[in-house]
């Protein structure tokens, strides 16, 4: 289980930055030396992560969004991936 | 139907080939585009929008040295109303702090800077330049700025042996991010092979240093290692595939599917000046030239490597054995192996003490490499 606060406010890790790729049709994040590709979910979340919202919030705006509930535990494990790919603070 | 090549994700920008520095291994043609040749600001401005629109995602300001082109900072803020990510690399010198905070402003996003060795002697006489004091003061400047500092350290004979006191500079400057390249020989440091690539017993010595530091620098440094492939069984996925993922385009405008590739002089690149970034991606005979697995001859052909490494390096194969076609003479199944094995051979015989650096510059370098 991660040990993740829902009050914790994820931010991308500096210099890194998001961007959508209107060419490709999909959400980037970008890094110094490194682009990646996103899914839309991992894209929808990131985008997310800009140091104000809480966790507990980011997962109320995707669920309204995507008209889905339950959505908490893929939302904290995909946090908890990208925090170890050292794409968060 | 010819399939749709992939979009490029990044594009490396020589601004200009124009460069206080010498070093002996630059990756820069060794003919080098001169002033007149260089693309216009509004020129590059083009290239950037026409970038943006294609898909790429990120633009690395090189040349040369970036910062002698007085409308970098324009060319940064046109990268960035695209999209842009930007990377600047450069060599620090030039890099006052007026420079900083004005780039910084037009939206670089990170820099890279290179150094040549841990001492200023060594440094100095590598770069053929009285750098090493500026390459000091510009790291204290980028980090001052906020901007994260990378560097780079292209490895060889001469500084390979200090690699202990190389990474301890870079932590000292305050790197985030190190890239230890060891020299890939083409162009200039294809000339100065003899004295730059180093022997295997070097090499070992150096790869046990860095595996050391980055078990004790864990992940406070991105610390990276750029394989020397002289010693390789297997070639590399040069620029992980030829036309898929990058374009680079050169002073002059001439667009290339890497840094080394005009050294090709079997294909005719095209010039921006001409042709659309996108036709030339999508369309011209040079970027899909080795696109896919047809072009291969044996033994790539019917080798399991060829979607792993794409048959090596195509620039390789052709400053090597004059067919950029053939398998890269890195990997033991060419039938060309011998022209890297002569070469390793050689280096382990060779004394670096006796010779000088061919500096690579339009100019003459006046500070010579004292000894080795």
């Amino acid at each position: 289980m991660s040990s993740r606060a829902l009050s914790e406010r994820p931010r991308l890790r500096s210099p890194g930055r998001m961007k959508y790729d209107k060419a490709r049709k999909t959400d980037m994040l970008l890094l110094p030396e490194r682009v990646v590709e996103l899914n839309e979910a991992a894209g929808a979340i990131l985008w997310l992560c800009d140091g104000r919202r809480s966790v507990e919030q980011m997962i109320g705006e995707l669920e309204e969004r995507y008209g889905q509930t339950g959505l908490k535990d893929d939302i904290v494990e995909f946090l908890d991936s990208a925090a170890e790919r050292g794409w968060l603070e | 139907m010819k399939k749709a090549a992939d979009l490029p994700y990044a594009l490396t920008a020589e601004v200009t080939h124009r460069c206080p520095l010498h070093c002996p291994y630059c990756s820069n043609p060794v003919e080098l585009q001169r002033r007149e040749s260089e693309l216009s600001t509004d020129e590059w401005c083009r290239v950037l929008d026409q970038a943006g629109e294609l898909g790429v995602a990120q633009v690395h300001f090189t040349g040369g040295e970036p910062l002698l082109r007085p409308d970098l900072e324009r060319l940064v803020g046109r990268a960035r109303e695209n999209g842009l990510y930007v990377n600047l690399i450069t060599s620090g010198v030039g890099l006052t702090e007026e420079r900083v905070r004005q780039l910084k402003e037009a939206g670089v996003d990170s820099v890279q800077l290179s150094v040549q060795a841990p001492n200023a002697e060594l440094s100095d006489s590598i770069a053929g330049f009285r750098a090493h004091e500026l390459k000091r003061q510009a790291a204290a400047r980028i980090r001052a700025s906020g901007l994260p500092l990378h560097m780079n350290v292209v490895l060889h004979r001469a500084n390979l042996p200090l690699l202990e006191e190389m990474i301890e500079l870079c932590e000292e400057w305050g790197a985030e991010r190190l890239e230890l390249a060891n020299a890939q020989y083409y162009g200039w440091a294809l000339r100065n092979i003899s004295q730059l690539l180093p022997t295997r017993e070097q090499l070992e010595e150096a790869e046990a240093v860095y595996a050391r530091a980055k078990e004790r620098i864990g992940d406070r440094i991105e610390l990276l290692w750029i394989l020397p492939d002289y010693y390789e069984q297997y070639p590399k996925p040069c620029m992980g595939g030829w036309g898929r993922l990058s374009l680079t385009v050169a002073p002059d405008g001439r667009v290339l599917p890497c840094t080394a590739s005009s050294d090709i002089r079997t294909l005719v690149f095209e010039n921006v000046k001409e042709r659309e970034l996108a036709w030339i991606w999508h369309e011209s005979p040079s970027f899909n030239a080795y696109r896919g697995y047809d072009w291969m001859p044996e033994p790539c052909r019917s080798c399991e490597r060829k979607e792993h490494d794409y048959g090596g390096c195509r620039c390789q194969a052709f400053l090597l054995t004059g067919d950029a076609r053939a398998t890269d003479p890195v990997c033991v199944r060419s039938p060309h192996r011998s022209a890297v094995a002569e070469r390793v051979r050689s280096a382990a015989g060779a004394d670096a003490a006796t010779a000088d650096y061919i500096y690579r510059g339009l100019e003459p370098v006046e500070l010579r490499r004292s000894r080795a």
